[in-house]
């Protein structure tokens, strides 16, 4: 088992820092679910297909990661609150070298 | 009034199946949808993914397991209605319901059958300040009579589909159509995104990239609006026009479903798993996503498991008289309602000699 250390700051302004496994093909949208950050049916609505925005968080770490694709960044252009730092959890896979990542949840919309 | 035996919430892949298993046991279905197609998500958001956890389908696409569905449930004949939301739920003395929706069409049933999703979906606004008090003056986030547009000056914002497949429609019907988008490359279908080009070179559609609407103003009605360029208020262009139309996609909310004094947790419905997907009301069943449950998965085929279960359920509870043993397809063929009739051939029996 490889965990690593996120942290994730939730739409109350809440920082949670939790352990995230990186050997279950999980990513940070399913992250933020599993430890029940943000309400069902408020975040991860189209499952992770990068076709609803509602998992937009901002990057507060300077980690490389991976580039955004063409849906993920079609997608940003059509959401609300978008930032600099914008992504969308469901297309960052959680990976060892992602250890220490910060992440804050853009509002609901 | 609209009169079925299952009044099922939801047009979706659990709805829908419904039906089927709804027929099987001889009751009729009527189905309200707040899109205007049947598939809830699967239609809407993702019609061209494929879906690799449909019993006995190793890959379907979301748009072909709807149409699916539709094909299996014809027999059936359920009625829709579809573009309007259920909003208020009265319980008759005799137990019975009666649903009406946003645009006053009452459904009157003995079961309801909430396969709500997610909830309905509902136009995503852009953040704007003002822009709620211009709602029927000028600004409108669905078009559902481009006739009135006809000569008018329209703005419509947004990169996907609807914004590229309306600025392509209205460039024959109003006087004016400006595209604005955040960047310069459209997530729509290549034809529409060349159909779109072609336009604009022909003078049809003004296309303003990459840029957004920062402002709207208008004194009784919207007049005009300011579209920023390149994020740069110096090349902020002041747009007269009639109507701006934003299409920033829809998200689902559980709305006015979340008022019928349904036990809610977790933006969903609170259900018996251990018999029938009933709620604390009795008559009212929720399957498939809107419901939970100790130990709910929100997927498509458990939706059809809960789906059939309820409609066991329905079935006593419509005719509590009737005694009733389940019989499979295979032997008892499907009797639609429609007067046709699917059946397993019949062995033939022969003789060696």
């Amino acid at each position: 088992m490889s965990d690593i250390q996120i942290s994730i700051t939730d739409r109350e302004g809440v920082v949670h820092a939790v352990e995230a496994p990186t050997d279950m093909n999980m990513n940070l949208m399913e992250l933020v679910r599993a430890y029940e950050l943000a309400p069902e049916g408020t975040i991860g609505v189209c499952g992770g297909m990068a076709m609803c925005a509602s998992c937009q968080c901002y990057v507060l770490t300077g980690h490389a990661l991976p580039e955004k694709s063409d849906e993920e960044e079609a997608m940003l252009s059509e959401a609300f609150y978008v930032k600099e730092n914008s992504r969308l959890g469901c297309q960052i896979a959680l990976k060892p070298e992602l250890e220490g990542l910060s992440v804050a949840l853009a509002p609901e919309s | 009034m609209i009169k079925t035996d299952i009044l099922i919430i939801g047009a979706g892949p659990t709805g829908l199946f419904a039906v089927f298993e709804a027929g099987l046991l001889q009751l009729k279905c009527h189905l309200i949808d707040a899109l205007p197609q049947a598939g809830g998500q699967l239609a809407e958001i993702y019609p061209k993914k494929p879906i690799y956890d449909i019993p006995g389908f190793p890959e379907v696409m979301a748009g072909e397991l709807v149409a699916n569905l539709m094909e299996q449930i014809k027999p059936f004949q359920p009625g829709f209605t579809l573009g309007q939301r259920a909003e208020t739920i009265e319980k008759l003395e005799d137990g019975t319901f009666v649903v009406t929706t946003n645009e006053g069409i009452q459904h009157h049933a003995p079961v309801v059958a909430i396969a709500g999703g997610l909830g309905s979906f509902e136009p995503r606004k852009p953040l704007l300040e003002g822009l709620e008090g211009y709602e029927d003056k000028g600004v409108a986030y669905m078009i559902r009579d481009p006739e009135i547009y006809r000569d008018k000056r329209v703005l419509i914002a947004g990169g996907g589909d609807s914004a590229l497949d309306w600025s392509i429609f209205l460039a024959g019907v109003a006087r004016e159509v400006t595209l604005v988008h955040r960047r310069n490359e459209f997530r729509g279908a290549l034809d529409s995104v060349e159909k779109v080009q072609e336009l604009k070179n022909l003078g049809k559609i003004r296309l303003i990239t990459p840029a957004e609407v920062v402002q709207v103003a208008g004194k009784d009605k919207l007049e005009s609006v300011l579209v920023r360029r390149n994020s740069d208020p110096e090349e902020d262009i002041l747009v007269e026009l009639d109507a701006f139309i934003p299409l920033f996609g829809l998200s689902p909310k559980l709305g006015p479903i979340s008022n019928w004094g349904l036990e809610i947790e977790k933006n969903a419905i609170k259900v018996d798993n251990t018999l029938d997907y009933q709620t604390n009301i009795p008559g009212i069943y929720a399957i498939g996503d809107v419901n939970t449950y100790p130990g709910k998965l929100k997927l498509i085929l458990c939706g059809f498991h809960e789906a059939t279960l309820m409609c066991q359920s329905a079935y006593q509870r419509i005719h509590p008289e009737k005694r009733y043993v389940m019989k499979y397809t295979t032997v008892g063929g499907v009797t639609g309602f429609d007067g046709s009739k699917k059946e397993a051939p019949k062995a033939v029996v022969k003789a060696i000699d």
